[in-house]
């Protein structure tokens, strides 16, 4: 079979993609395990911030993960080289890899990639740098005298596919992928068709953002994209909720080993889903405003049904971007409606940012995981907080408590700043047609 | 289902010419965009010198409801994708709106904004940053920005390898016309010329601290003391041939003929750098071996062991002095992600010209170096059809493209 590296096949049956390791840093527990039992006791993991002091600000919430990378293994020189985006990203492709079976011997380097999704790269680290160079903005002319080596790393965000090919002994076609928040769908997009076309066999890939910090709240404190409910921060994350008025912001990160099929099948490897279908799509409305119609995300979400060559009654569960903004909840709602029509109605849609917030980039990734564990498990995670729905979000949310419900073909879809609407199918590989 | 990814416009912002013509004769006549800062105060700083796109003053190019929310590189990539449009005589009102792409390369998002943004958060508090921070800042800017006023609804994203995004975005662009989206804006710009900015190229240890705009960026030569940073790039517009020929298209510069990447391994693994393996994957992608390129497109770091690295691998793929190879971002600095979209823009301009642009300033080639066949001093004539772009970003990320001209002619109507 002669295959290019970027090139089409000349084999007449295409490559299909499947997941084959998770690993997972959210709010609420380190590890795929721990996630998993958080979203399906529909726990929150939203608090008052403790990565600085946010008293000033009008956002006081987040969703923060109790992450110690010094327990996780990462030694001195690991530690002040990466931002926390990257040590989430190098804990969880650890995990990943390990679930997936595939240690990193007996893998061609040049048939391994990586993508990794990020809106914000090293924000936190950018955040605080600043803070010496200028001596708390006292100067434009900023000292350099005082700038960490590994400053150029944290502007240039690629550092974080960097660090994860190393950790993956990866050689092969490597970027990191940042369209805001769709990043976390579109790097697994981005991964699903290098394998596809040829171009790897295995694919380390996922999104990972810690974006905590001041600059970061202040910007949406700005625009009041997030809720200002600080006096309950346990149930301040309300998608679909009529009393919602903004998101909480999250971090985290998801991590994936994806491998063409075949690759998979011949080591009997664990098949935990297929990346069926994948599509994005651009409002080029307004970099932060949605129109209500949806219709972008709608046809992101027909051209991945198309793709994926599975018809809109076949979802069996829609993991929603669910952000919680008045006008998200909304617009997406509407996109449903408008590519599944009334089966739209019949599917169970949750958003699990009503527990660990949202992590921007990171947060497709992880939504891809829960999807991936929903197919695994049979039990869609619930949406928390939602106790009398908007009357324009009519579907079945399910809502505070997690459902036994048999899971298939999962679509999760994400919207972000820029305008990016983004979709993807997952599905069991045994159940589609070649 | 393999279509052809033509080229058919280019949008130049570079620092020795605003505009694509202006660029290329700039080029030719080795005129140097690279001279001491003027944006900011620099006299404290050891490196003083950059390549900075002058003459480009916002409002005569961006409509004034733009200029509170944009960064400056994100106002250079607006004005390269009006110049790339225009020269692929496309007006997007006419196309279909989910068939045009915009698929750019970034490195640093706008970070003199972001400057600005910080040092009111951290002097007078949170409540003084702009609406706009939230993403004038952020690395998918450029493709949001020009999607927007392009109304350009088709898969778009944006791609970080530094300075290989160019070729990376070009690549996709091209993935996404095998796909079905006949029309894709494509390539980079980027910049980060603040004193914030300037301080992250400091903490690279490689920029050039030399005075003289002529001997501080000198790749493969024995006096090669570094780089020069600079900003801009180029925005190309890529179409499906099919496409480009049916709405009437004047003939494309060339075509997107191979691409192929890859990451270095670890620096202590004991593997050799992966440049010499995406140059031969980029070859057979396109269906090519060595001797059918005729120019390549050097990275250039302008270090000393990444210089040596680069010759190294292009003289075991081709052989000693077995192809002509140039620098000609010797004339602007390195763009980062803008760095490889210019230097793609400037190959399929040598393509259609017949003429290799020379690498600016260097005269004495580095012995490491000296199996390179480098156009040096003047401009060189040739017989041009196919040419190589190679790129190798902070991190190791590599990238190879294959650009080619057509042949046969080309209709400018059905």
């Amino acid at each position: 079979m002669a295959v290019t590296q970027a090139g089409t096949h000349t084999s007449a049956h295409r490559r299909r993609v499947v997941i084959t390791g998770i690993g997972v840093i959210a709010p609420g527990g380190l590890g795929t395990k721990a996630f998993w039992s958080t979203l399906t006791a529909g726990r929150t993991a939203t608090r008052a911030i403790t990565h600085f002091d946010a008293s000033t600000f009008r956002s006081r919430i987040a969703g923060e993960a109790d992450f110690d990378p010094a327990a996780e293994g990462l030694g001195p020189q690991e530690l002040r080289r990466m931002d926390r985006a990257a040590q989430f990203a190098v804990v969880a492709a650890r995990e990943a890899l390990t679930d997936s079976g595939l240690e990193d011997t007996g893998r061609a380097p040049h048939r391994t990639g990586v993508a990794i999704g990020s809106a914000v790269g090293a924000t936190i680290s950018l955040d605080r740098e600043y803070a010496v160079v200028s001596d708390s903005g006292a100067t434009w002319t900023v000292d350099h005298r005082y700038a960490m080596p590994h400053l150029y790393d944290w502007f240039v965000p690629s550092s974080l596919a960097r660090e994860v090919a190393w950790v993956a002994g990866a050689e092969g076609p490597s970027a990191v992928v940042s369209a805001g928040c769709t990043s976390g769908i579109d790097s697994v997009g981005h991964a699903t068709e290098l394998i596809r076309e040829g171009s790897a066999d295995v694919m380390i890939t996922g999104a990972t953002d810690a974006p905590i910090s001041p600059i970061t709240v202040a910007c949406f404190d700005a625009i009041k994209a997030t809720t200002p409910r600080n006096d309950d921060p346990e149930h301040a994350s309300r998608p679909f909720d009529r009393t919602r008025n903004g998101f909480v912001l999250g971090e985290g990160c998801a991590m994936f080993v994806l491998e063409e099929l075949e690759h998979a099948r011949a080591r009997g490897a664990h098949v935990y889903a297929e990346i069926a279908g994948f599509a994005g799509r651009c409002n080029a409305y307004h970099m932060t405003g949605l129109r209500p119609e949806g219709r972008e995300m709608a046809e992101a979400i027909r051209v991945a049904l198309d793709e994926a060559r599975i018809p809109p009654e076949r979802i069996d569960y829609i993991n929603a971007h669910g952000s919680g903004t008045k006008q998200n909840d909304r617009h997406e709602t509407a996109a449903f409606k408008h590519s599944l029509g009334a089966h739209a109605y019949a599917t169970p849609v949750s958003s699990i940012k009503s527990m660990i917030g949202h992590s921007l980039g990171a947060v497709g990734s992880i939504e891809i995981a829960a999807s991936a564990l929903a197919m695994e498990h049979g039990v869609v995670p619930p949406t928390a907080n939602l106790h009398e729905a908007d009357p324009e979000c009519d579907l079945d949310y399910v809502p505070l408590v997690a459902r036994e419900h048999r899971t298939d073909t999962v679509l999760t879809v994400g919207s972000g700043f820029g305008g990016f609407q983004s979709a993807m199918v997952l599905t069991r590989p045994d159940r589609r047609a070649a | 289902m393999s279509a052809r990814a033509v080229v058919t416009g280019l949008g130049v912002a570079a620092p020795n010419g605003l505009g694509t013509e202006e660029y290329w004769k700039a080029t030719l006549r080795g005129e140097s965009g690279i001279g001491p800062l003027t944006r900011f105060d620099a006299s404290t700083y050891p490196a003083r010198l950059a390549g900075e796109v002058t003459g480009f003053h916002a409002p005569d190019h961006i409509p004034g409801r733009l200029l509170p929310q944009t960064d400056h590189m994100t106002r250079l990539a607006l004005v390269a994708a009006d110049f790339s449009l225009a020269d692929a005589g496309a007006d997007p009102e006419k196309l279909p709106e989910y068939g045009m792409s915009v698929v750019t390369a970034n490195s640093y998002g706008g970070f003199e904004f972001g400057q600005r943004e910080l040092e009111k958060l951290w002097s007078q508090g949170g409540s003084h940053v702009s609406a706009y921070q939230s993403f004038a800042w952020f690395y998918a800017v450029n493709t949001g920005q020009i999607s927007i006023r392009h109304g350009m609804r088709g898969p778009s994203g944006v791609l970080v390898t530094e300075q290989a995004g160019g070729i990376d975005a070009t690549g996709h662009a091209r993935r996404h016309i095998r796909k079905g989206t006949p029309f894709v804006l494509t390539g980079g710009v980027d910049g980060a010329l603040s004193p914030w900015g300037w301080t992250a190229y400091l903490s690279v240890g490689e920029l050039s601290t030399r005075e003289d705009p002529r001997r501080a960026y000198l790749p493969f030569d024995a006096d090669a003391s570094g780089w020069v940073p600079g900003e801009g790039g180029a925005v190309l517009t890529v179409e499906d041939e099919e496409f480009a020929r049916e709405r009437g298209a004047g003939r494309p510069y060339g075509e997107i003929a191979g691409y192929a990447s890859g990451v270095d391994p670890r620096p202590d693994s004991g593997r050799p750098p992966v440049l010499r393996r995406v140059i031969e994957q980029a070859l057979a992608d396109a269906g090519l071996g060595p001797r059918d390129i005729d120019v390549v497109f050097a990275d250039a770091a302008g270090v000393p062991e990444p210089d040596r690295i680069e010759a190294e691998a292009v003289t075991a793929v081709f052989g000693e002095r077995g192809v002509p190879v140039t620098a000609p971002k010797t004339l602007v600095g390195r763009l980062a992600a803008g760095g490889s979209a210019l230097d793609t823009a400037t190959a399929l301009l040598a393509l259609r010209d017949g003429v290799i642009p020379p690498t600016a300033h260097v005269t004495d080639p580095a012995p490491g170096c000296a199996g390179l066949d480098l156009v040096l001093g003047a401009p060189r004539e040739a017989r041009l059809r196919t040419a190589l772009v190679l790129a190798r970003g902070t991190g190791g990320f590599t990238a190879a493209l294959v650009v080619r001209a057509l042949d046969g002619p080309w209709p400018r109507s059905a």
